[in-house]
């Protein structure tokens, strides 16, 4: 049976600590707005944790592409864990390497190099975003 | 003798779907870093889910403040699901009632008037900061 997934749930780790955290976060609200709005829900992770029900449903409604700053890989495990397995997980520093970018440096606001990277990071969300619905379909 | 300082954990909800989530993250960067530097720390709210243990030592060793948004309680909820219970929670959505000219808006990034709550928000707050560390000290 072919079902039409309509949207994909990005998941963002946020991580307060590190600038990294802040560029999952900022990529992600790029990706839902700018990028491919329409097409793509998130929700707040901690919410897995204090929501009911029907958050923890989240990744079992929709397929779902976490995205998290470092190695440690919150957002994908804490999805898994409460939710349900994500269908791509991408990681801000693994991607920032691949493209031979700097780390960012603020945590608070992100710089104008910073923004740039934040736009690159957008983009691999949005086409793992593409590359999901594709399967989807 | 040379005394371990004190710290006091802020912990923000940081939620993404909403403004009040980006002000609970932004009120606790203002604490951490201009108004109670050395004091108040913070550290990844989905790391501590994650079980991590350098995030729970935290928590567990010093008191702990929650910061959330909305009437959800994330950040609280989260603290407690690792067995620990928050020494204060605010709200966000409070700050906004009490200063009513202030307007906070955006995710990403807060407009000026959510940046100035952020600020306040942080001056209140700061009180029961000090609050916490002396009682910690003693």
């Amino acid at each position: 049976m072919n079902t039409k997934v309509p949207y994909v749930g990005v998941v963002s780790c946020s991580g307060e600590e590190l600038p990294e955290g802040t560029t999952s976060r900022v990529a992600c609200r790029k990706v839902l707005e700018d990028l491919r709005p329409g097409k793509s829900v998130t929700i707040c992770l901690p919410l897995f944790i204090a929501g009911d029900e029907e958050e923890r449903k989240f990744a079992t409604a929709y397929p779902t592409v976490t995205i998290d700053g470092c190695e440690k890989r919150c957002a994908a495990k804490a999805t898994e864990k409460l939710s349900g397995k994500p269908a791509k997980c991408l990681v801000v520093s693994e991607i920032l390497k691949e493209k031979g970018l700097p780390r960012p440096t603020k945590v608070r606001r992100l710089g104008q190099e910073d923004k740039a990277a934040a736009q690159v990071v957008a983009e691999e969300i949005a086409r793992a975003i593409d590359e999901v619905l594709e399967k989807a379909e | 003798m040379d005394k371990k300082a004190k710290k006091v954990a802020v912990l923000a909800c940081s939620g993404i779907g909403k403004t009040l989530g980006a002000l609970a993250r932004e009120t606790t960067y203002e604490l951490v870093e201009r108004v109670r530097p050395g004091t108040a720390v913070t550290t990844c709210l989905a790391l501590l889910v994650a079980g991590d243990p350098e995030a729970k030592r935290l928590v567990f060793d010093n008191p702990v403040i929650a910061i959330d948004g909305c009437a959800k309680e994330c950040s609280k909820k989260s603290i407690e699901s690792q067995g620990r219970k928050v020494a204060k929670a605010y709200q966000t959505i409070d700050f906004i009632k009490k200063h009513k000219g202030l307007k906070p808006e955006g995710i990403s990034e807060l407009n000026e008037a959510g940046q100035r709550l952020a600020a306040l928000a942080a001056d209140d707050i700061a009180e029961v900061v000090d609050e916490l560390a002396a009682k910690e000290d003693k």
